[in-house]
């Protein structure tokens, strides 16, 4: 056992295969966790039928979406039409080979990894472009063609607040980054005596259009082109193409919490005394809160099954709080905790733009592309690189 | 290809000769163009060089029907034209009636039937607010207005029993005398609308995607209001102060106390905000009525049989959505001659190709959304 995981080639490959086969199931609670939020802040309950509380939806989706009727229009090109989906699967999943989950947790880390990100989202973009246009329907080609124009404007000012983060940074390797700022002792949205918020935030504005998230989601408007690229699309097909947009999502978000908020390391990481409170009784403290709502649950839910399943879930957080209880647990989970929290946080984000916005225009969504955020981007990059001359010296 | 042939043959022949134009088809399936409507668009790239509306799929022959139905049995009917504003297509249709029979409705039925009327207004409004905004975008104001509009219809559901088609006024009066705390929800409900209109002022209002999204889009003035004949909330977005209620009051508003929003450019961010302000003005005159509420009969001298001298009668009164009329011919029997309803919503729909014209894919759903149709009238 020893001997395997020594070699380098084997701990990267079970790490892949647990994304790929992982993935999908956070996916699906992402979409689960997505539909609770938004029923919250829309005044209703959202899925509560399958399992308590609604909690096994996502797997009967993902059930009910393998067993549909795999349809293919007869006016498609077929070949494109079969490509299109996985091609956008495949760019997501591909740019997890970079993401660095924890310290230890990482497929790769090679010293190209954020323009490994950025080639993989925009080669994902050709997949809904394709998609659209094998389709052979005019709603999907207008979606196609809304989201081709739609990354071309937002790749711009998206690589250009990249680009000063690894200016501030000086590598392109994600671990990098984040090396840098603990050794810099701050955040890199804080850098610079705070000017690197105007990357940050842009990198968050461009980053939503760039993953086709509200309120800039006009490939898919679903009030004016129905489904937009995807509208011919059906069960799995289209699932993969849920499972893209989401890995797409988690992907750039992941890039934004490495790049600006300081990837898996807990935040304040060189003050000391921090170090219990957040190491180690917050994460310990948070998922024993968890706990502790799940186990409500279990003498609310009426059915027996129900009871079970609320208690298992009790029972699995209480786990992981005890896990991050104990030194040896905690030292190789709490990067992941980490990473996962400020993850959640980002995600949450996404949620709350689309359950407040509403959609932009077309052309509106070229004006603020081209003449707010991209002019503002290169503005930030001058500043932060003049900045950085006088005052690293 | 297959599509254009489901073109009118003219769309089809400039499209043939014009390989720039692409013709789509926007419905009858289509989740924004409210219900079954179908527009049929001719775009350059995403402006809208076109459109064409192809109406009919919710043809009911509402009108035709009447003629084989009794005065009395035909009332429910016209509920089912513009479902959303129910009790307002129910008074239209019993004022002309009355106006034939030449009844006159004691003033406490006149009273019930306004407040009811104005309720019904605002569970429109609400409803045009909440798809309106999704329209453009904007997922949650839906359930907020919906949250609100119940509060109508549990009134309704108290008051008659029925929440949508409520079947609420009677030839000649009330059928029901109001319940116990009717007064007394009403005007609370008055007071919960006008908490929550801040809500949604906070929520789209005050929101710059929301405003970029409305100002300057779809703009009719008041002239091509009048060409078209375009009534109700459009027509006032335009600054003409043209209001039934006040310029021919019929069932007592002459009685209450209440302004005509206007604004100025006639866009649909000025619709929307003529509509925000016209369901403040309702809630104050359903505290106006609530507290002039007078006792007395509730059903003017109308026999079980009703058979109305022969003659015609047109009356027409602001609902929701503009105008509605009813022309009404009898011949003495118990059946209507004829039947002839003035939907606002298919006058004002006609008025889509001016408002649509050069604007892009997305403003032609906030268009739909702001002339506030109904096909259920559109059709009939």
């Amino acid at each position: 056992m020893e001997q395997l995981l020594a070699n380098p080639y084997v701990p990267p490959l079970i790490l892949t295969a647990v994304i790929i086969l992982v993935f999908p199931l956070i996916a699906g609670y992402i979409v689960l966790a997505e539909r609770k939020v938004l029923a919250d802040l829309q005044v209703r309950l959202g899925p509560m039928r399958v399992g308590p509380y609604g909690v096994l939806q996502p797997l009967a989706d993902a059930l009910k979406l393998m067993l549909k009727e795999d349809v293919i229009p007869s006016q498609s090109d077929k070949w494109i039409f079969w490509l299109a989906p996985v091609l956008s699967t495949f760019t997501a999943l591909s740019a997890f080979a970079v993401l660095p989950l924890s310290d230890r947790f990482f497929v790769a880390d090679v010293n190209i990894g954020i323009l490994f990100i950025l080639a993989m989202s925009s080669i994902g973009a050709l997949g809904l472009i394709l998609g659209g246009w094998s389709a052979n329907s005019k709603y999907s080609l207008m979606g196609s063609l809304r989201a081709a124009a739609q990354m071309v404007s937002y790749e711009v000012p998206l690589g250009f607040a990249t680009v000063t983060a690894i200016m501030c940074a000086g590598t392109l390797s994600m671990q990098g980054v984040i090396a840098s700022q603990l050794e810099r002792g701050v955040w890199g949205a804080f850098d610079n005596y705070g000017l690197m918020l105007i990357p940050t935030v842009l990198f968050i504005i461009a980053g939503t259009a760039e993953t086709n998230r509200a309120p800039f989601d006009l490939p898919e408007a679903e009030s004016e082109l129905v489904a937009g690229f995807h509208t011919e699309y059906s069960g799995f097909r289209w699932a993969l193409f849920f499972l893209a947009e989401y890995a797409a999502i988690v992907v750039i978000s992941s890039l934004c919490v490495t790049l600006f908020f300081g990837g898996w390391l807990r935040p304040f990481p060189n003050v000391a005394a921090l170090e219990m409170p957040l190491n180690t009784a917050f994460p310990a403290a948070l998922f024993a809160l968890i706990a502790l709502g799940c186990s409500k649950g279990v003498f609310r839910q009426a059915l027996v099954g129900f009871r079970l399943v609320m208690a298992a879930l009790t029972g699995l957080f209480l786990l992981v709080a005890a896990a991050f209880a104990l030194p040896a647990a905690n030292e190789l989970m709490i990067g992941l905790f980490w990473f996962g929290f400020k993850l959640a946080v980002m995600v949450y984000m996404f949620i709350w733009y689309r359950g407040t916005f509403p959609r932009f225009r077309y052309d509106q969504l070229m004006d603020v592309g081209w003449k707010w955020l991209i002019p503002i981007s290169m503005f930030g990059l001058i500043l932060n690189g003049v900045v950085q001359l006088f005052a690293r010296g | 290809m297959a599509e254009t042939t489901l073109a009118p043959p003219e769309v089809q022949a400039e499209t043939l000769l014009d390989s720039n134009e692409l013709v789509l088809n926007m419905g009858p399936q289509h989740p924004s163009t409210h219900g079954v409507l179908r527009v049929i668009l001719k775009l350059d790239g995403e402006t809208v060089l076109g459109t064409d509306c192809v109406i009919g799929y919710l043809h009911r022959g509402v009108e035709k029907i009447a003629e084989n139905r009794t005065f009395q049995q035909f009332a429910p009917y016209v509920d089912r034209m513009d479902y959303v504003a129910a009790v307002s297509n129910g008074l239209g249709y019993c004022m002309a009636v009355e106006k034939l029979l030449d009844v006159e409705v004691p003033p406490r039925a006149q009273a019930v039937r306004v407040i009811l009327t104005e309720l019904n207004r605002i569970a429109s409004h609400l409803l045009w607010l909440g798809t309106h905004a999704l329209d453009i975008g904007a997922i949650t104001p839906v359930f907020l207005c919906f949250r609100e509009r119940e509060e109508v219809l549990k009134i309704f559901e108290n008051y008659c029993g029925a929440r949508l088609t409520t079947h609420a006024f009677r030839i000649g009066g009330l059928q029901y005398e109001t319940y116990d705390t009717f007064e007394k929800e009403c005007l609370d409900f008055c007071d919960l609308m006008e908490q929550k209109l801040k809500e949604y002022h906070d929520l789209l209002t005050g929101n710059r995607i929301w405003v970029r999204r409305t100002k300057g889009v779809g703009i009719l003035n008041a002239a091509d209001c009048k060409d078209y004949g375009v009534t109700g909330p459009l027509i006032r977005a335009a600054g003409v102060e043209w209001d039934l209620r006040k310029a021919q009051p019929y069932c007592g508003y002459e009685n209450y106390d209440f302004d005509i929003p206007t604004a100025k450019t006639g866009d649909t961010f000025d619709r929307y905000m003529v509509r925000m302000e016209e369901m403040v003005q309702s809630c104050r005159i359903i505290r106006q009525a609530v507290d002039a509420l007078p006792e007395g009969p509730i059903k003017g001298k109308v026999g079980k049989v009703i058979k109305p001298p022969p003659g015609e009668a047109y009356v027409s009164i602001e609902a929701p959505k503009g105008e509605l009329g009813y022309y009404i011919v009898s011949d003495g029997s118990l059946n209507p001659y004829r039947v002839r309803v003035r939907p606002p919503s298919f006058v004002n729909l006609g008025a889509l190709d001016k408002m649509c014209r050069g604007s892009l894919v997305a403003d032609v759903v906030a268009i739909i959304g702001t002339i506030d149709i109904v096909l259920g009238e559109v059709d009939r």
